[in-house]
């Protein structure tokens, strides 16, 4: 009962999925497009959230965010369940695959049994999509992976309920309703909207405004905390920028991709300028991490070199602004 | 990013398995993604968060020679968990799994409760009894 799912790498698992999911139907659109209209580009710094006692910065959405605004913009209905018994969550998974659904759900990466292992932690939303079932095995689509691969049934039933932070649940989500004829042009201004407002929001831990409150703090790391736990703080935000779902640069390139096409398909030749503008903003972040990581390679570093990548980060945030208050006036 | 500066350093962070697709320019000015094996500085800052690691867990493995702490204190560690996540494979409450880190205690554990403990690790439960660290 295997049916034909075309799978395809993505940078980000949820836009993958999400991407992947949406071809299975018949709606053909990259993986920048689901990440533009699902608005996946964002950014937070939540002083009283502490990972491994570090503040938390976020370049991302909460999980399951972008698939939800991708999905109901472009008219999908989907249903999703959790469940509390591990089998049932198997048996219900079972039942959907024996009508040809693929299924798309949430796991733990901890105990991905093909995923490199440096890579490897209690990370707990991670996406990935069922497509089918042969004997006692699994097939899978990871976004992640360059080809489908495979897990047992004890394999999988682990990680969709592996354990900590969030755990998944077994959640699954698949689709319903399909639309017939998706409102691609209006999904595509709401969705880049939605992220205008988001980075201009006048709240000082959000957006810009976010990226200014960090440089602040970043100022003050050498000065309050020992040389390596500076670096360590320092170096946590190039982790969740870089590693984590590539966010900080990598989003900003793929944000710039989806802003070439959505001039295209907008007929509107400005936005072609903002995607550019936007490339160059990714250099910045890139720049950023190079200069984080020779902080974190040699410790010795004083206060200089902390106000430099404070900079960096300033200047980041004066060209997002200038950007995305240019992309709110955004119209059909 | 022009496609032909998406960074190849590979210092075997991806093992191999896959590369990561990157987004950039491509000459026609049009964006394409192209597979990166890895980046210096994304190698640098992930390897200074395992050695982070590695120091904590061989800390905690001196202690547990020393008869302070237990397997369990070791094996947490080992597996990046916290006691959130260890709670979570075992269901024991966080003052348990707490208790348990101490060598005193861990000795008193009847089999019931080591082989959650073992379940949680992916172990053998004798791994735990002979208090093999491995």
């Amino acid at each position: 009962m295997a049916i034909n799912f075309q799978h395809h790498q993505s940078a980000h698992c949820e836009n993958g999925v999400t991407s992947n999911l949406l071809k299975h139907y018949g709606i053909n659109l990259s993986e920048p497009m689901i990440f533009g209209i699902g608005s996946g580009l964002f950014f937070s710094y939540l002083p009283f959230l502490k990972n491994d006692g570090i503040p938390v910065t976020s370049f991302r959405p909460l999980p399951g965010v972008i698939f939800k605004r991708a999905t109901q913009l472009l008219g999908f209905k989907v249903k999703k369940k959790k469940f509390r018994d591990q089998d049932k969550a198997m048996t219900a998974l079972d039942s959907l695959l024996l009508q040809d659904i693929p299924v798309g759900m949430l796991v733990g990466v901890y105990h991905l049994t093909y995923f490199p292992a440096p890579y490897r932690f209690h990370f707990n939303a991670h996406n990935l999509v069922v497509y089918a079932k042969e004997g006692n095995k699994y097939m899978i689509s990871d976004p992640i992976m360059e080809n489908p691969t495979s897990l047992t049934y004890n394999e999988l039933k682990r990680v969709r309920f592996a354990k900590g932070l969030f755990p998944p649940k077994g959640h699954m989500y698949w689709a319903d309703k399909v639309s017939e004829n998706p409102q691609i042009k209006e999904a595509i201004i709401k969705g880049i909207k939605k992220t205008a407002k988001d980075m201009t929001a006048p709240v000082p831990i959000i957006g810009v405004k976010g990226i200014r409150y960090l440089s602040k703090q970043v100022r003050k790391y050498p000065k309050k905390l020992s040389k390596k736990r500076a670096a360590q703080y320092l170096g946590k935000i190039v982790r969740m920028q870089e590693e984590i779902g590539t966010g900080g640069a990598g989003f900003r390139f793929m944000y710039a991709a989806f802003l070439q096409e959505a001039a295209e398909v907008l007929q509107q030749d400005w936005i072609n300028d903002m995607a550019m503008e936007m490339t160059k903003i990714g250099d910045i972040w890139r720049s950023f991490a190079v200069e984080t990581a020779r902080i974190v390679k040699d410790r010795s570093k004083t206060d200089d070199a902390y106000n430099q990548v404070a900079d960096i980060l300033l200047l980041i945030a004066d060209r997002e602004e200038k950007v995305f208050t240019r992309l709110k006036q955004i119209k059909l | 990013m022009k496609e032909n500066d998406v960074p190849q350093d590979d210092a075997n962070m991806l093992e191999g398995k896959f590369k990561e697709p990157c987004y950039a320019l491509g000459d026609d000015g049009k964006y394409t993604t192209v597979g990166s094996v890895g980046w210096d500085p994304k190698n640098i800052i992930m390897q200074d968060a395992w050695d982070a690691v590695h120091e904590k867990v061989a800390v905690i493995k001196k202690r547990v020679e020393a008869g302070e702490l237990s397997p369990i204190a070791y094996y947490m560690e080992k597996q990046l968990m916290d006691i959130t996540v260890l709670k979570g494979y075992t269901g024991f409450f966080s003052w348990t799994v707490k208790k348990h880190l101490k060598m005193k205690n861990f000795l008193k554990l009847k089999d019931k409760k080591l082989q959650k403990y073992a379940d949680a690790f992916n172990l053998d439960i004798q791994t735990l009894k002979n208090k093999e660290l491995l």
